[in-house]
């Protein structure tokens, strides 16, 4: 049986861990090619609902990093974000979402070497937990809703 | 409650107010808003523990706006309700007439909104004890079981919105699942959809919600969607420290932050 | 007029369900009774007042699948669902109210076009009526012309005699094909007036005299009277019988996806606008006056039927006590 590779989309803020994802790749720094980078203009833009869309569309985890506090280029975009993630993850839980499949991180410009440590660390996560099959068969309840069902 | 119909006749009769929105009995043993504007109605407003509708909602709603000036029967989670969209830029204080209702159902006037907020920082609301039992069976639970409990509720849901439409805190004039460019929520009612909307509808009550419960009231499948703010809220105070309703500073909780905000997963 | 009894109901479930037919009836559970597919007699709830659900998703699902399509480099392509494919479903144990239904949801799906699918499943439907021997305040079937032991709708109507037997009358050729297949379950019914065995539900209004007055009512300041309390969901459509309005969406990926029509209503505030942004109902009484006129007014006058068969379930769930036969009374006073 093929080993389980994971599917990870790594929502990144455009001014810190996206240049510091980019210095992985300059630093000639090897991670894990399961992540699927998606740059924004900052942490605070990252809506909730983007990570509900990436676990319906079939993501078996999700990053979501930005700049470390008091370094984003807005100013209070991370410090925005991090209210948000704190009631988000709890909500999650709430809900019986499996929340430690969203890892939250700040890297810096410089921390290249930490961005590759985070997708290699994430990656494995993931691939003790497994595909999000719970998530992943919700999405596909349209696909396979037969009026009979109700 | 004769003291609130005296109080409804006068305020209508002096031509302070044109309409009181409270609550009058219905159909079936069911309590329901009433909007009275001829003081001679006045005698069919009525107050009790029953009396669950969130009046709130009516406060800001075009339609009711263009009757005149407002006075509303107002128990302790409409009062809540009242200073939330207050910060929130929906209600303006010389707008409305406040006529507190106290669960002892007595009347309590209010000079003003500085007095709501001292009257309800002194007058915590309690949980019901049927949800405080179904919070506890769901904290006591494992997160699949949770999950399960959940998707087995929403598999009820019809998406008809009742929890929404009946939700002062729905104040915006279009809700994300109206949208579809890009469509966040799908429309039709199957798991996916059901699940996406109440996660969506809970997070952006969170940090504002009355704790009311009119949302679970409201909907017509029983789902128990009030639950879900009911906790989060529990999870915000311990937090951050704060219950939304009982202050006139506008600082929302997801639209301020500290520096100081304490995590413990954010690597 | 024939008897069958309550030991033989579960044959008759028997013989449906090995005929290959899904089988929609109210069940009992998390404290209300709907509308379910079941897989054993026993669940089913033969005493009640109303379902929460109307049993109009038998024909009408909350979501309907149209099609499959795909996009590629070479070309799009779709694929319609194959109505053939259709299950035979049988609607067991609906009141008069919920039989009587199908007939203005079919004049609507009929009307001008032949929609498919609707069309499929009522020709492969079969209505097991149940007339009422209860009935609660909410129930007005009899001023909108329907009648607790109506038989209009049903293929096969049972009426409960006390003892906990049925009367058994077969309506249609679809009702006796199936009393043909199963003969045995049937005997010769015991002379009863059926009038005495069904609950008598009081007249509040007359249906036509209403038709005749609301048509006349647009312009009537009663709408922005009674749609105050209204907060605009669509509990009252998603659990009415004959509310029949859909949204269409398309649900997928870069490279395809599914069409499919799921329930929409006209209580909702963004149900008529338009892409400028102008809304033609901006508010919530030219939605409730909607509401009333098209079951009413305009489907009466377009398509001889009337969009109300006295179930009360609009009113039993709306969550603010709209109750619409409270209000077509104040209609006909005003």
């Amino acid at each position: 049986m093929d080993q389980f590779e994971p599917k990870i989309v790594a929502f990144v803020c455009n001014w810190c861990t996206y240049a510091g994802a980019d210095l992985t790749g300059t630093s000639r720094l090897k991670y894990a090619h399961n992540v699927r980078i998606i740059r924004f203009p900052c942490t605070g833009r990252i809506d909730f609902l983007l990570l509900q869309q990436a676990f319906a569309k079939g993501a078996d985890g999700i990053i979501v990093s930005g700049c470390h506090p008091n370094d984003c280029h807005y100013t209070s975009g991370n410090f925005h974000a991090r209210r948000r993630w704190m009631v988000f993850r709890q909500m999650l839980e709430n809900m019986g979402v499996e929340a430690e499949r969203i890892v939250f991180s700040w890297v810096s410009a410089a921390e290249g070497a930490k961005w590759a440590d985070l997708v290699n660390e994430t990656v494995e996560s993931i691939k003790k937990l497994g595909p999000y099959h719970k998530y992943q068969d919700m999405a596909k309840s349209l696909e396979e809703w037969e009026v009979t069902h109700e | 409650m004769n003291k609130l119909k005296e109080k409804a006749k006068e305020l209508l009769s002096s031509g302070a107010v044109q309409v009181v929105v409270g609550y009058e009995e219905g159909t079936g043993g069911k309590i329901r808003p009433a909007f009275v504007s001829r003081p001679e109605d006045a005698d069919k407003l009525l107050y009790n523990a029953d009396c669950h509708h969130n009046l709130a909602l009516y406060l800001y709603k075009h339609e009711t706006k263009r009757i005149g000036k407002m006075a509303v029967v107002a128990p302790p989670f409409v009062l809540r309700s009242i200073l939330i969209l207050t910060t929130e830029f929906q209600l303006e204080e010389d707008s409305l007439v406040v006529l507190g209702v106290t669960p002892e159902e007595e009347l309590i006037e209010f000079a003003n909104f500085k007095e709501i907020e001292t009257w309800v920082n002194q007058h915590p609301i309690g949980m019901k004890e049927k949800d405080r039992e179904m919070l506890n069976r769901l904290n006591a639970m494992s997160r699949d079981e949770r999950w399960q409990f959940w998707q087995n509720e929403f598999s009820k849901c019809i998406k008809c919105f009742a929890c929404r439409g009946t939700c002062p805190m729905c104040s915006c004039f279009r809700c994300t699942v109206d949208y579809n460019a890009p469509q966040w929520i799908s429309v039709g009612s199957h798991q996916l959809g059901n699940f996406d909307w109440h996660l969506m509808r809970a997070m952006h009550l969170a940090g504002r919600c009355s704790v009311c419960g009119q949302c679970g009231e409201a909907c017509p499948m029983d789902i128990p969607v009030h639950l879900l703010s009911f906790q989060i809220n529990e999870d915000i105070f311990k937090m951050f420290g704060s219950r939304a309703g009982l202050t006139l500073k506008k600082e929302s909780l997801l639209s301020t932050w500290k520096s100081n905000d304490v995590e413990n997963f954010i690597r | 007029m024939k008897l069958i009894k309550k030991e033989d109901l579960p044959g008759l479930y028997g013989y449906l369900a090995s005929a290959g037919k899904k089988i929609f009836a109210p069940v009992r559970k998390n404290g209300m009774v709907s509308f379910s597919f079941t897989s054993a007699f026993e669940e089913i709830e033969m005493s009640y007042i109303q379902t929460k659900l109307s049993a109009k998703a038998a024909a009408f699902p909350k979501i309907e699948k149209l099609m499959k399509y795909t996009i590629q480099k070479e070309g799009q392509s779709y694929e319609p669902y194959d109505v053939e494919k259709f299950p035979g479903i049988v609607v067991w144990g609906a009141h008069p109210c919920d039989a009587a239904a199908f007939h203005p949801l079919n004049a609507v799906f009929t009307w001008e076009t032949h929609d498919k699918y609707f069309t499929r499943r009522m020709e492969n439907l079969l209505i097991i009526g149940l007339s009422c021997t209860s009935h609660d305040e909410f129930c007005f079937c009899t001023s909108v012309g329907v009648h607790p032991g109506d038989t209009k709708g049903s293929d096969i109507q049972l009426t409960p005699l006390p003892g906990g037997d049925y009367l058994a009358e077969i309506i249609t050729t679809k009702g006796e094909a199936v009393a043909a297949a199963v003969p045995a379950l049937f005997s010769p019914a015991p002379g009863l007036n059926k009038e005495e065995l069904v609950t008598s539900v009081e007249k509040r209004f007359d249906h036509e005299a209403l038709h005749a007055k609301i048509n006349g009512m647009f312009d009537h300041p009663v709408w922005k009277e009674q749609a105050l309390r209204c907060i605009g969901c669509g509990a009252c459509t998603y659990v009415c019988p004959i509310c029949s309005c859909f949204d269409i969406q398309d649900e997928g990926g870069i490279f395809g996806g599914l069409r499919y029509r799921c329930w929409d209503s006209c209580g909702f505030g963004h149900f008529t606008i338009h892409t400028s942004g102008h809304n033609p109902r901006e508010s919530q009484d030219t939605r409730w006056r909607q509401r009333l006129m098209h079951k009413f007014s305009y489907q009466p006058q377009r398509q001889e039927v009337f969009g109300c068969v006295g179930c009360g379930r609009c009113s039993r769930n709306c969550p603010v006590d709209m109750n619409i036969s409270e209000h077509l009374t104040q209609i006909m006073a005003v």
